[in-house]
């Protein structure tokens, strides 16, 4: 059974990577902006729910309530203070104002919280697993990080295309100068999309924290498995995220499988050799 | 410094005449008073192992290195509009190179180095077209994935230290070419010596990177480039092949900055895949030499790496709290001074030393 396992690991970690990818998919589908800070930004959406639980000592609800509140505003303010100055025709300032931040908020968690592991306690919850067919139980944990996926892939696509903000969200994508033209505050909406980045950044944060642990230095590689997520999915498709995480998910569980040291250059190689046959991605959206 | 000028005929049936009323003109009086005073800094610099301590020497072999990566990278993402994240993936393969060049095929150093530099720009030939699938900032993680995909696959390498690394004894690279001139020359030991010559080297990678770049970007092709990035498609058709001068930037780039890898490993003579492809080495300050400096101007660099030399020597110790104060300068800078310290000194007292802009002007 030991193949089998590793299939339903490897779709398993797909979710958390899939979490970990919406949130750069979304702003760089509305805004044309590639957030090199993101993968920081997860980390220090982990640890603000790490002190929450710790340090107030609310519930692990309680706490992912306040830090999505908190992430929310945090990209709010990032992006009308910060991002907004330098986003333009010019890739190269937004680009260096994230990698500048990714840096500072590095090391501004090693000076906060130290290079220690942490983990975030989720009770029972963590160790407990369910019993999917006689001889086959699968973590609880991950189980609900696929889940939680899934979910929260739904919800934007009902955000995006149900609601009076995805309509504006989309229509400042395909042309914001038209959009404002329509009454759409081009400013709000970009901010509101950062916002909304994070906080989706947040329950990444979570379900990554519960299952495995982390310190501040592990965040460029949260970036790269999730741009990895999305490219391999294809560009403008949130379910072809979901799908390139998955695909992400295996390679490293099955790479992991044959050689532990080359799980994560699984990850990798399977991402190259996508650019090089399908440089659309797996699943592109249909519209161009 | 000979291109002055470039002389266009006013109209068809004005070519005839010797002298055109108007030529385009990128040297100024001044690019030629500088032209001289860096002539003086560059033979003061190589003199400079006569008087100078082993500590000078080795602060100097970090600024001249990060100075020519941050020329290299200036050309790249500034010119070339290339914004590559993953510059310490040539860093790292021409350290590689070097070491399998002198542990497994008993290779001199000093002639491995151009062979590490050809090393990392095969791989970069390699690796272009795929990048380049990638556009615009997509590229720029997708260039940070390669080189982590390279610094896993060197860890591999058990014969090269795997993932903790290796060094090479002082023994092996006491038969280096130039070593035992260097030593009678200054009288020096071994050790010392293999500093002065790897000094010696970096300097003379600056200096013709430096030109080199310079050359380039008062040339027809650095036009090119230019257009290539600002509009690739109107510059497609007026006749540039954007996509064949981006990969030759590129290729070139990697050439170049696998040397320097080589040379900053032949001076450490320690090497493990962690710092050969560490991204805050060789690509963060590198990028913070350009931003504070100045994107797209030659002397940026020049100014950036003098800075950020001043402050490693006051603030490294700090440790992270450094890290922090550098990413935030970076940030204030982009958002309040975008052309970095010397494009808002250039730009107000209209000074270029190494100027690459062309503008018209009538003729003596």
């Amino acid at each position: 059974m030991s193949g089998f396992d590793t299939i339903i690991e490897g779709v398993l970690l797909g979710g958390v990577y899939a979490l970990f990818a919406l949130g750069l998919s979304l702003i760089f589908g509305i805004m044309r902006l590639v957030n090199l800070a993101h993968g920081d930004l997860i980390l220090l959406a982990a640890y603000l729910v790490f002190s929450a639980t710790t340090v107030l000592g609310v519930p692990l609800a309680v706490a992912t309530l306040l830090v999505v509140a908190t992430m929310f505003v945090l990209g709010f303010v990032l992006q009308r203070l910060v991002l907004e100055r330098v986003l333009g025709d010019d890739i190269l300032p937004p680009l260096l104002v994230t990698f500048g931040l990714s840096i500072v908020i590095q090391n501004g968690l090693l000076l906060g919280y130290g290079a220690d592991s942490r983990r975030l306690q989720a009770g029972a919850f963590e160790s407990s697993s369910v019993t999917l067919a006689p001889g086959l139980s699968v973590g609880l944990a991950p189980l609900a990080a696929l889940v939680t996926a899934v979910a929260a892939v739904t919800l934007l696509q009902l955000i995006f295309y149900r609601t009076s903000l995805g309509r504006a969200f989309r229509a400042t994508a395909d042309s914001p100068a038209i959009a404002q033209l329509m009454g759409i505050n081009e400013r709000n909406v970009y901010a509101v999309a950062v916002g909304l980045s994070l906080a989706v950044s947040v329950i990444a944060a979570i379900v990554f924290g519960i299952r495995a642990s982390f310190d501040p230095s592990i965040g460029p590689a949260r970036l790269l498995y999730a741009f990895e997520a999305v490219i391999i999915g294809g560009l403008g498709s949130l379910w072809g995220t979901l799908a390139g995480g998955i695909v992400l998910g295996l390679a490293q569980a099955i790479g992991g499988r044959l050689n532990p040291e080359w799980q994560i250059l699984a990850g990798h190689l399977t991402f190259l050799a996508v650019l090089m046959v399908r440089p659309r991605g797996l699943f592109p959206a249909r519209r161009t | 410094m000979s291109v002055e000028s470039i002389p266009i005929p006013a109209s068809r049936e004005d070519r005839s005449l010797e002298v055109p009323v108007w030529q385009m003109r990128v040297g100024t009086r001044l690019s030629r008073i500088a032209a001289v005073i860096g002539v003086v800094v560059v033979l003061a610099l190589a003199a400079l192992p006569a008087i100078a301590s082993r500590n000078l020497i080795q602060d100097l072999i970090f600024v001249l290195t990060m100075l020519t990566l941050a020329q290299l990278w200036n050309a790249l993402a500034g010119w070339g509009g290339l914004v590559s994240v993953g510059q310490q993936a040539f860093v790292g393969l021409g350290a590689y190179a070097l070491f399998a060049g002198i542990v497994m095929l008993g290779l001199d150093p000093v002639v491995a180095i151009p062979l590490a530099g050809l090393f990392a720009a095969l791989i970069a030939a390699v690796l272009g077209p795929l990048l380049f699938r990638l556009e615009g900032p997509y590229f720029a993680i997708g260039s940070w994935v390669a080189a982590e995909a390279l610094r896993l696959i060197c860890a591999q390498f058990k014969s090269l230290g795997g993932g903790t690394g290796m060094s090479i004894s002082p023994g092996e690279l006491s038969q280096m070419v130039g070593l035992k001139t260097v030593q009678a020359l200054l009288g020096l030991r071994p050790a010392a010596a293999r500093d002065v010559l790897v000094y010696w080297l970096a300097l003379a990678l600056a200096v013709l990177v430096t030109l080199g770049i310079y050359a380039f970007m008062r040339s027809r092709m650095g036009l090119a480039l230019a257009a290539s990035r600002d509009n690739a498609a109107a510059a497609r058709s007026v006749g540039v092949r954007t996509a064949r001068i981006r990969h030759a930037l590129w290729i070139a780039v990697a050439f170049a900055t696998g040397m320097v890898g080589a040379m900053v490993y032949l001076q450490k003579a320690r090497i493990s895949p962690d710092a050969a492809f560490s991204v805050t080495d060789w690509t963060a300050y590198v990028i913070f030499i350009v931003v504070i400096g100045g994107v797209r101007t030659i002397e940026g660099p020049m100014v950036g790496v003098l800075l950020l030399w001043g402050l490693v020597t006051y603030l490294a110790q700090y440790g992270s709290l450094y890290l922090v104060v550098l990413g935030s300068l970076a940030i204030l800078i982009m958002l309040f001074m975008p052309k970095g310290v010397w494009g808002e000194v250039a730009r107000r007292r209209h000074v270029q030393l190494f100027p690459t802009q062309r503008w018209l002007a009538r003729s003596r």
